[in-house]
Protein backbone atom coordinates (compact mmCIF):
# COMPACT_ATOMS: atom_id res chain seq x y z
CA UNK A 1 0.00 0.00 0.00
CA UNK A 2 1.37 3.42 -0.94
CA UNK A 3 1.85 5.85 1.95
CA UNK A 4 -0.67 8.66 1.99
CA UNK A 5 0.70 11.90 0.53
CA UNK A 6 1.32 14.63 3.11
CA UNK A 7 -1.04 17.49 2.37
CA UNK A 8 0.50 20.86 3.23
CA UNK A 9 -1.62 23.26 5.25
CA UNK A 10 -3.41 25.95 3.23
CA UNK A 11 -1.05 28.76 2.27
CA UNK A 12 -1.30 32.12 4.04
CA UNK A 13 -3.93 34.56 2.79
CA UNK A 14 -3.30 36.33 -0.54
CA UNK A 15 -2.70 39.62 1.32
CA UNK A 16 0.05 37.99 3.40
CA UNK A 17 1.63 36.29 0.38
CA UNK A 18 1.59 39.58 -1.55
CA UNK A 19 3.28 41.36 1.37
CA UNK A 20 5.94 38.66 1.56
CA UNK A 21 6.49 38.82 -2.22
CA UNK A 22 6.86 42.61 -2.13
CA UNK A 23 9.31 42.34 0.75
CA UNK A 24 11.29 39.68 -1.11
CA UNK A 25 12.09 42.39 -3.66
CA UNK A 26 13.79 44.31 -0.83
CA UNK A 27 15.40 41.34 0.89
CA UNK A 28 18.89 42.80 0.45
CA UNK A 29 17.89 46.27 1.67
CA UNK A 30 20.03 46.00 4.82
CA UNK A 31 22.73 43.72 3.38
CA UNK A 32 25.92 43.99 5.46
CA UNK A 33 29.20 42.15 6.02
CA UNK A 34 28.15 40.70 9.41
CA UNK A 35 24.66 39.21 9.12
CA UNK A 36 24.52 39.43 5.29
CA UNK A 37 20.81 39.14 4.41
CA UNK A 38 19.76 37.87 7.86
CA UNK A 39 17.68 40.93 8.68
CA UNK A 40 16.09 40.70 5.24
CA UNK A 41 14.85 37.17 5.98
CA UNK A 42 13.15 38.35 9.18
CA UNK A 43 11.76 41.35 7.28
CA UNK A 44 10.20 39.07 4.63
CA UNK A 45 8.84 36.56 7.13
CA UNK A 46 7.32 39.12 9.46
CA UNK A 47 3.86 39.38 7.77
CA UNK A 48 3.51 35.58 7.87
CA UNK A 49 4.76 35.29 11.46
CA UNK A 50 1.96 37.58 12.66
CA UNK A 51 -0.26 34.47 12.29
CA UNK A 52 1.57 32.79 15.19
CA UNK A 53 -0.61 32.22 18.26
CA UNK A 54 -0.79 35.40 20.34
CA UNK A 55 0.23 37.72 17.50
CA UNK A 56 3.16 40.12 17.48
CA UNK A 57 3.45 40.44 21.27
CA UNK A 58 3.64 36.70 21.98
CA UNK A 59 6.91 34.92 22.87
CA UNK A 60 6.51 32.64 19.82
CA UNK A 61 6.60 35.65 17.48
CA UNK A 62 9.52 37.28 19.29
CA UNK A 63 11.48 34.03 19.32
CA UNK A 64 10.91 33.56 15.61
CA UNK A 65 11.96 37.14 14.76
CA UNK A 66 15.13 36.76 16.88
CA UNK A 67 16.07 33.50 15.10
CA UNK A 68 15.31 34.74 11.62
CA UNK A 69 17.22 38.02 11.91
CA UNK A 70 20.54 36.22 12.43
CA UNK A 71 23.18 35.55 9.76
CA UNK A 72 21.83 34.19 6.50
CA UNK A 73 23.22 34.04 3.00
CA UNK A 74 21.60 32.98 -0.26
CA UNK A 75 20.97 34.23 -3.72
CA UNK A 76 18.30 36.96 -3.33
CA UNK A 77 15.84 35.27 -5.69
CA UNK A 78 16.32 31.73 -4.40
CA UNK A 79 15.93 33.02 -0.85
CA UNK A 80 12.20 32.72 -1.65
CA UNK A 81 12.57 28.95 -1.09
CA UNK A 82 14.00 29.64 2.36
CA UNK A 83 11.34 32.22 3.21
CA UNK A 84 8.51 29.86 2.24
CA UNK A 85 10.03 26.92 4.11
CA UNK A 86 10.90 28.95 7.21
CA UNK A 87 7.41 30.49 7.37
CA UNK A 88 5.92 27.00 7.26
CA UNK A 89 8.37 25.67 9.88
CA UNK A 90 7.69 28.55 12.28
CA UNK A 91 3.91 28.33 11.85
CA UNK A 92 4.04 24.55 12.28
CA UNK A 93 5.83 25.10 15.59
CA UNK A 94 9.00 23.17 14.65
CA UNK A 95 11.65 23.13 17.43
CA UNK A 96 13.98 26.14 17.38
CA UNK A 97 17.20 24.10 17.10
CA UNK A 98 15.81 22.23 14.08
CA UNK A 99 14.93 25.50 12.35
CA UNK A 100 18.38 26.90 13.08
CA UNK A 101 20.13 23.81 11.68
CA UNK A 102 17.92 23.99 8.60
CA UNK A 103 18.77 27.68 8.06
CA UNK A 104 22.49 26.92 8.22
CA UNK A 105 22.22 23.99 5.83
CA UNK A 106 20.24 25.98 3.28
CA UNK A 107 22.73 28.85 2.81
CA UNK A 108 25.28 27.12 0.55
CA UNK A 109 23.03 25.52 -2.09
CA UNK A 110 20.72 28.53 -2.42
CA UNK A 111 23.72 30.76 -3.03
CA UNK A 112 25.68 28.76 -5.57
CA UNK A 113 22.73 27.52 -7.63
CA UNK A 114 21.23 31.01 -7.79
CA UNK A 115 24.48 32.61 -8.87
CA UNK A 116 24.88 30.16 -11.75
CA UNK A 117 21.23 30.12 -12.73
CA UNK A 118 20.53 33.86 -12.59
CA UNK A 119 23.73 35.93 -12.59
CA UNK A 120 25.66 33.68 -14.97
CA UNK A 121 22.65 32.47 -16.97
CA UNK A 122 19.36 34.33 -17.07
CA UNK A 123 20.80 37.85 -16.79
CA UNK A 124 23.39 37.50 -19.58
CA UNK A 125 20.82 35.68 -21.74
CA UNK A 126 18.36 38.58 -21.37
CA UNK A 127 21.11 41.16 -21.95
CA UNK A 128 22.48 39.51 -25.10
CA UNK A 129 18.99 39.20 -26.56
CA UNK A 130 18.38 42.90 -25.86
CA UNK A 131 21.74 43.72 -27.47
CA UNK A 132 20.68 41.69 -30.51
CA UNK A 133 17.48 43.77 -30.73
CA UNK A 134 19.59 46.92 -30.48
CA UNK A 135 21.79 45.58 -33.27
CA UNK A 136 18.74 44.96 -35.44
CA UNK A 137 17.80 48.64 -35.14
CA UNK A 138 14.82 48.27 -32.81
CA UNK A 139 13.69 51.50 -31.08
CA UNK A 140 15.08 52.42 -27.61
CA UNK A 141 11.71 51.92 -25.91
CA UNK A 142 11.26 48.46 -27.47
CA UNK A 143 14.77 47.35 -26.49
CA UNK A 144 14.36 48.53 -22.89
CA UNK A 145 10.84 47.15 -22.46
CA UNK A 146 11.73 43.78 -24.03
CA UNK A 147 14.71 43.39 -21.75
CA UNK A 148 12.82 44.35 -18.59
CA UNK A 149 9.77 42.19 -19.38
CA UNK A 150 11.85 39.14 -20.30
CA UNK A 151 14.21 39.39 -17.35
CA UNK A 152 11.52 40.10 -14.78
CA UNK A 153 9.23 37.34 -16.06
CA UNK A 154 11.96 34.94 -14.94
CA UNK A 155 12.69 36.93 -11.80
CA UNK A 156 9.09 37.01 -10.52
CA UNK A 157 8.37 33.43 -11.62
CA UNK A 158 11.37 32.24 -9.60
CA UNK A 159 10.18 34.15 -6.52
CA UNK A 160 6.63 32.77 -6.76
CA UNK A 161 7.80 29.21 -7.42
CA UNK A 162 10.30 29.41 -4.56
CA UNK A 163 7.73 30.69 -2.09
CA UNK A 164 5.20 28.03 -3.07
CA UNK A 165 7.73 25.17 -3.05
CA UNK A 166 9.15 26.32 0.28
CA UNK A 167 5.71 26.53 1.84
CA UNK A 168 4.53 23.19 0.45
CA UNK A 169 7.64 21.28 1.50
CA UNK A 170 8.63 23.08 4.69
CA UNK A 171 11.80 21.68 6.23
CA UNK A 172 11.79 19.04 3.49
CA UNK A 173 12.46 21.68 0.83
CA UNK A 174 15.86 20.10 0.09
CA UNK A 175 14.02 17.67 -2.21
CA UNK A 176 12.50 20.69 -3.99
CA UNK A 177 16.03 21.92 -4.61
CA UNK A 178 16.64 18.74 -6.59
CA UNK A 179 14.08 19.95 -9.17
CA UNK A 180 15.41 19.70 -12.77
CA UNK A 181 15.19 23.50 -13.16
CA UNK A 182 17.70 23.93 -10.36
CA UNK A 183 19.83 20.86 -11.13
CA UNK A 184 20.13 21.16 -14.89
CA UNK A 185 18.96 24.77 -15.28
CA UNK A 186 22.37 26.45 -14.81
CA UNK A 187 24.04 24.40 -17.58
CA UNK A 188 21.02 24.81 -19.88
CA UNK A 189 20.94 28.55 -19.19
CA UNK A 190 24.69 28.89 -19.81
CA UNK A 191 24.30 27.24 -23.24
CA UNK A 192 21.30 29.43 -24.10
CA UNK A 193 23.25 32.52 -23.01
CA UNK A 194 26.24 31.38 -25.10
CA UNK A 195 23.97 31.10 -28.15
CA UNK A 196 22.50 34.54 -27.46
CA UNK A 197 26.01 35.98 -26.95
CA UNK A 198 27.04 34.64 -30.36
CA UNK A 199 24.07 36.37 -31.95
CA UNK A 200 24.03 39.56 -29.86
CA UNK A 201 27.70 40.57 -29.82
CA UNK A 202 28.27 40.87 -33.61
CA UNK A 203 24.91 42.59 -34.15
CA UNK A 204 25.55 45.15 -31.39
CA UNK A 205 29.16 45.52 -32.54
CA UNK A 206 28.12 46.41 -36.11
CA UNK A 207 25.48 48.86 -34.96
CA UNK A 208 27.95 50.72 -32.75
CA UNK A 209 30.59 50.82 -35.51
CA UNK A 210 27.97 52.52 -37.66
CA UNK A 211 27.54 53.16 -41.36
CA UNK A 212 30.55 52.66 -43.62
CA UNK A 213 32.22 50.29 -41.17
CA UNK A 214 35.49 52.22 -41.31
CA UNK A 215 38.49 50.54 -39.65
CA UNK A 216 36.56 47.24 -39.54
CA UNK A 217 39.70 45.10 -39.97
CA UNK A 218 41.57 47.05 -37.30
CA UNK A 219 38.59 46.83 -34.93
CA UNK A 220 38.32 43.06 -35.37
CA UNK A 221 42.05 42.63 -34.78
CA UNK A 222 41.94 44.93 -31.74
CA UNK A 223 38.92 43.04 -30.38
CA UNK A 224 40.64 39.67 -30.64
CA UNK A 225 43.87 40.94 -29.05
CA UNK A 226 41.88 42.68 -26.30
CA UNK A 227 39.75 39.58 -25.63
CA UNK A 228 42.90 37.46 -25.24
CA UNK A 229 44.30 40.02 -22.77
CA UNK A 230 41.01 40.09 -20.78
CA UNK A 231 40.92 36.28 -20.58
CA UNK A 232 44.63 35.88 -19.74
CA UNK A 233 44.58 38.65 -17.14
CA UNK A 234 41.31 37.62 -15.50
CA UNK A 235 42.93 36.64 -12.21
CA UNK A 236 44.66 40.03 -11.90
CA UNK A 237 42.35 42.47 -13.67
CA UNK A 238 38.62 42.48 -14.33
CA UNK A 239 37.38 43.44 -17.79
CA UNK A 240 35.91 46.77 -16.73
CA UNK A 241 39.29 47.81 -15.30
CA UNK A 242 40.92 46.90 -18.61
CA UNK A 243 38.32 49.06 -20.38
CA UNK A 244 38.94 51.92 -17.94
CA UNK A 245 42.67 51.71 -18.54
CA UNK A 246 42.40 51.66 -22.35
CA UNK A 247 39.73 54.37 -22.58
CA UNK A 248 41.62 56.65 -20.14
CA UNK A 249 44.83 56.26 -22.13
CA UNK A 250 43.01 57.03 -25.37
CA UNK A 251 41.30 60.15 -23.95
CA UNK A 252 44.59 61.36 -22.52
CA UNK A 253 46.36 60.80 -25.83
CA UNK A 254 43.67 62.66 -27.72
CA UNK A 255 43.84 65.64 -25.38
CA UNK A 256 47.61 66.08 -24.96
CA UNK A 257 48.97 65.15 -28.38
CA UNK B 1 24.00 74.19 -15.06
CA UNK B 2 21.27 74.66 -12.45
CA UNK B 3 19.41 72.61 -9.83
CA UNK B 4 16.53 71.93 -12.23
CA UNK B 5 19.00 70.12 -14.43
CA UNK B 6 20.74 68.15 -11.67
CA UNK B 7 17.73 67.05 -9.59
CA UNK B 8 15.94 64.81 -12.15
CA UNK B 9 19.22 63.13 -13.10
CA UNK B 10 20.13 62.61 -9.43
CA UNK B 11 16.68 61.16 -8.61
CA UNK B 12 16.72 58.80 -11.59
CA UNK B 13 20.28 57.84 -10.64
CA UNK B 14 19.00 57.19 -7.11
CA UNK B 15 16.33 54.82 -8.40
CA UNK B 16 18.80 53.00 -10.65
CA UNK B 17 21.38 52.79 -7.84
CA UNK B 18 18.79 51.45 -5.40
CA UNK B 19 17.83 48.81 -7.94
CA UNK B 20 21.38 47.47 -8.14
CA UNK B 21 21.08 45.50 -4.89
CA UNK B 22 18.47 46.83 -2.46
CA UNK B 23 15.16 47.19 -4.30
CA UNK B 24 13.76 45.69 -6.53
CA UNK B 25 16.68 44.28 -8.57
CA UNK B 26 14.49 44.52 -11.65
CA UNK B 27 17.63 45.43 -13.64
CA UNK B 28 16.66 49.05 -14.23
CA UNK B 29 20.27 49.46 -13.16
CA UNK B 30 21.68 47.69 -16.22
CA UNK B 31 23.49 50.21 -18.44
CA UNK B 32 21.31 49.35 -21.43
CA UNK B 33 18.28 50.55 -19.47
CA UNK B 34 19.69 53.28 -17.23
CA UNK B 35 21.77 55.05 -19.89
CA UNK B 36 18.73 55.07 -22.21
CA UNK B 37 16.52 56.48 -19.45
CA UNK B 38 19.15 59.07 -18.50
CA UNK B 39 19.41 60.27 -22.09
CA UNK B 40 15.61 60.17 -22.46
CA UNK B 41 15.46 62.75 -19.65
CA UNK B 42 17.16 65.22 -21.99
CA UNK B 43 15.19 64.05 -25.03
CA UNK B 44 17.83 61.84 -26.68
CA UNK B 45 16.98 58.18 -25.93
CA UNK B 46 18.65 56.92 -29.12
CA UNK B 47 22.03 58.25 -27.99
CA UNK B 48 21.44 56.76 -24.57
CA UNK B 49 20.75 53.38 -26.12
CA UNK B 50 24.00 53.52 -28.09
CA UNK B 51 25.97 54.44 -24.99
CA UNK B 52 24.06 51.86 -22.94
CA UNK B 53 24.90 49.11 -25.42
CA UNK B 54 28.62 49.94 -25.22
CA UNK B 55 28.51 49.98 -21.41
CA UNK B 56 26.39 46.80 -21.32
CA UNK B 57 29.05 44.96 -23.34
CA UNK B 58 31.56 45.96 -20.65
CA UNK B 59 29.23 45.38 -17.68
CA UNK B 60 28.27 41.86 -18.75
CA UNK B 61 31.50 40.65 -17.25
CA UNK B 62 30.48 41.86 -13.76
CA UNK B 63 28.45 39.34 -11.79
CA UNK B 64 26.78 40.88 -8.73
CA UNK B 65 27.66 37.88 -6.59
CA UNK B 66 27.03 38.24 -2.83
CA UNK B 67 29.85 39.93 -0.97
CA UNK B 68 32.06 40.53 -4.01
CA UNK B 69 32.92 44.10 -4.94
CA UNK B 70 31.71 45.34 -8.28
CA UNK B 71 31.05 48.63 -10.06
CA UNK B 72 27.66 50.23 -9.49
CA UNK B 73 26.53 50.70 -13.09
CA UNK B 74 23.04 52.11 -12.43
CA UNK B 75 23.72 55.66 -11.23
CA UNK B 76 26.82 56.07 -13.39
CA UNK B 77 24.98 55.02 -16.56
CA UNK B 78 22.06 57.39 -15.89
CA UNK B 79 24.46 60.33 -15.54
CA UNK B 80 26.59 59.34 -18.52
CA UNK B 81 23.45 58.90 -20.63
CA UNK B 82 22.13 62.33 -19.62
CA UNK B 83 25.48 63.99 -20.38
CA UNK B 84 25.92 62.29 -23.74
CA UNK B 85 22.32 63.07 -24.66
CA UNK B 86 22.81 66.70 -23.67
CA UNK B 87 26.04 67.14 -25.65
CA UNK B 88 24.77 65.58 -28.86
CA UNK B 89 25.76 62.68 -31.06
CA UNK B 90 27.53 64.89 -33.59
CA UNK B 91 30.18 66.15 -31.15
CA UNK B 92 33.50 64.37 -31.78
CA UNK B 93 34.76 62.40 -28.78
CA UNK B 94 31.55 62.85 -26.75
CA UNK B 95 30.69 59.15 -26.58
CA UNK B 96 34.25 58.26 -25.53
CA UNK B 97 34.20 60.85 -22.72
CA UNK B 98 30.75 59.61 -21.59
CA UNK B 99 32.05 56.02 -21.40
CA UNK B 100 35.09 57.14 -19.42
CA UNK B 101 32.86 59.12 -17.03
CA UNK B 102 30.56 56.10 -16.58
CA UNK B 103 33.48 53.77 -15.84
CA UNK B 104 34.99 56.16 -13.29
CA UNK B 105 31.73 56.79 -11.47
CA UNK B 106 30.67 53.13 -11.61
CA UNK B 107 33.93 52.44 -9.78
CA UNK B 108 33.22 55.22 -7.27
CA UNK B 109 29.63 53.95 -6.88
CA UNK B 110 30.94 50.46 -6.14
CA UNK B 111 33.18 51.89 -3.45
CA UNK B 112 30.21 53.79 -1.96
CA UNK B 113 28.26 50.51 -1.80
CA UNK B 114 31.02 48.93 0.27
CA UNK B 115 30.89 51.93 2.65
CA UNK B 116 27.10 51.56 2.87
CA UNK B 117 27.38 47.86 3.71
CA UNK B 118 29.74 48.73 6.55
CA UNK B 119 27.28 51.35 7.76
CA UNK B 120 24.45 48.80 7.60
CA UNK B 121 26.52 46.52 9.84
CA UNK B 122 26.90 49.36 12.37
CA UNK B 123 23.13 49.96 12.35
CA UNK B 124 22.44 46.22 12.78
CA UNK B 125 24.96 46.07 15.66
CA UNK B 126 23.25 49.03 17.35
CA UNK B 127 19.92 47.14 17.16
CA UNK B 128 21.38 43.78 18.16
CA UNK B 129 19.84 43.65 21.64
CA UNK B 130 16.40 44.56 20.30
CA UNK B 131 16.73 42.02 17.47
CA UNK B 132 17.73 39.29 19.90
CA UNK B 133 14.66 40.19 21.96
CA UNK B 134 12.53 39.62 18.86
CA UNK B 135 11.56 43.23 18.25
CA UNK B 136 9.54 43.65 15.08
CA UNK B 137 10.28 47.40 15.13
CA UNK B 138 14.03 46.76 15.13
CA UNK B 139 13.78 44.53 12.05
CA UNK B 140 11.80 47.22 10.21
CA UNK B 141 14.16 50.00 11.39
CA UNK B 142 17.28 48.18 10.18
CA UNK B 143 15.72 47.32 6.83
CA UNK B 144 14.24 50.77 6.16
CA UNK B 145 17.45 52.47 7.26
CA UNK B 146 19.40 50.36 4.76
CA UNK B 147 16.95 51.07 1.94
CA UNK B 148 16.77 54.83 2.49
CA UNK B 149 20.54 55.10 2.93
CA UNK B 150 21.11 53.25 -0.32
CA UNK B 151 18.73 55.58 -2.16
CA UNK B 152 20.45 58.62 -0.59
CA UNK B 153 23.86 57.16 -1.51
CA UNK B 154 22.86 56.69 -5.14
CA UNK B 155 21.31 60.19 -5.36
CA UNK B 156 24.51 61.73 -3.96
CA UNK B 157 26.75 59.68 -6.27
CA UNK B 158 24.63 60.71 -9.27
CA UNK B 159 24.57 64.40 -8.30
CA UNK B 160 28.34 64.39 -7.70
CA UNK B 161 28.94 62.62 -11.00
CA UNK B 162 26.83 65.13 -12.91
CA UNK B 163 28.45 68.13 -11.23
CA UNK B 164 31.95 66.80 -11.97
CA UNK B 165 31.40 65.31 -15.41
CA UNK B 166 29.58 68.20 -17.12
CA UNK B 167 32.48 70.69 -16.79
CA UNK B 168 35.08 67.94 -17.21
CA UNK B 169 33.47 66.84 -20.47
CA UNK B 170 33.42 70.42 -21.76
CA UNK B 171 37.12 70.82 -20.95
CA UNK B 172 38.14 67.51 -22.54
CA UNK B 173 36.11 68.05 -25.70
CA UNK B 174 37.64 71.51 -26.11
CA UNK B 175 41.06 69.89 -26.48
CA UNK B 176 39.93 66.74 -28.34
CA UNK B 177 42.09 66.06 -31.41
CA UNK B 178 41.23 62.60 -32.76
CA UNK B 179 38.55 61.89 -35.35
CA UNK B 180 35.13 60.48 -34.52
CA UNK B 181 35.58 57.29 -36.54
CA UNK B 182 38.87 56.44 -34.90
CA UNK B 183 37.43 57.19 -31.44
CA UNK B 184 34.39 55.03 -32.14
CA UNK B 185 36.57 52.23 -33.52
CA UNK B 186 38.75 52.20 -30.41
CA UNK B 187 35.69 52.19 -28.17
CA UNK B 188 34.00 49.35 -30.02
CA UNK B 189 37.15 47.24 -29.98
CA UNK B 190 37.55 47.76 -26.22
CA UNK B 191 33.90 47.01 -25.38
CA UNK B 192 33.78 43.98 -27.69
CA UNK B 193 37.06 42.65 -26.19
CA UNK B 194 35.57 42.73 -22.71
CA UNK B 195 32.31 41.20 -23.98
CA UNK B 196 34.12 38.34 -25.72
CA UNK B 197 36.35 37.82 -22.69
CA UNK B 198 33.34 37.76 -20.38
CA UNK B 199 31.46 35.37 -22.68
CA UNK B 200 34.43 33.02 -22.54
CA UNK B 201 34.65 33.31 -18.74
CA UNK B 202 30.94 32.65 -18.33
CA UNK B 203 30.72 29.70 -20.66
CA UNK B 204 34.05 27.89 -20.77
CA UNK B 205 33.17 25.75 -17.76
CA UNK B 206 29.92 24.45 -19.29
CA UNK B 207 30.26 21.45 -21.59
CA UNK B 208 29.29 22.31 -25.13
CA UNK B 209 28.60 26.00 -24.45
CA UNK B 210 31.35 27.13 -26.82
CA UNK B 211 29.63 25.31 -29.70
CA UNK B 212 26.41 27.11 -28.87
CA UNK B 213 28.40 30.36 -28.95
CA UNK B 214 29.85 29.56 -32.37
CA UNK B 215 26.39 28.50 -33.57
CA UNK B 216 25.02 31.84 -32.39
CA UNK B 217 27.91 33.64 -34.06
CA UNK B 218 26.99 31.93 -37.33
CA UNK B 219 23.37 33.06 -36.97
CA UNK B 220 24.45 36.60 -36.06
CA UNK B 221 26.78 36.85 -39.07
CA UNK B 222 24.11 35.38 -41.34
CA UNK B 223 21.63 38.01 -40.19
CA UNK B 224 24.23 40.72 -40.80
CA UNK B 225 24.98 39.37 -44.25
CA UNK B 226 21.29 39.43 -45.15
CA UNK B 227 20.82 43.06 -44.14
Amino acid sequence: MRPAAVVPPPPPALRVRSAVLLRLLAIQGAWNYETLMGNGIAFCLEPALRRLPGGVHAPAFKGAIARQSRYFNAHPYLAAFAVGALARAELDGEPADRIERFRTALCGPLGSVGDRLVWAGWLPLSSYLALALFGLGVSPAAVVVSFLVLYNAGHVALLLWGMRTGWNQGLGVASGLGHPVLRRGPAFMARAAALAAGIGIPLAFTRVVGEGRTFLGEILLGTLVGAVIVVKAQARMEGWRFALLVVSAFVLYSVIR
Amino acid sequence: MNALEVVPVALLGGIAGLDTVSFPQAMISRPLVSATLGAALVGAPMQGLLLGAILELIALETLPVGASRYPEWGSASVVAGAIYGRTGAGVVGAVMVAVLGALLFAWFGGWSMVALRRRNAVVARRHRAALEAGSRGAVLDVQLSGLTSDFARAVLVSAAAYLVLVPAERLVLLHWTLGERLSRAELVATAASVALGSAWKLFHSTAGARWFFFGGLGIGLLVLGMR
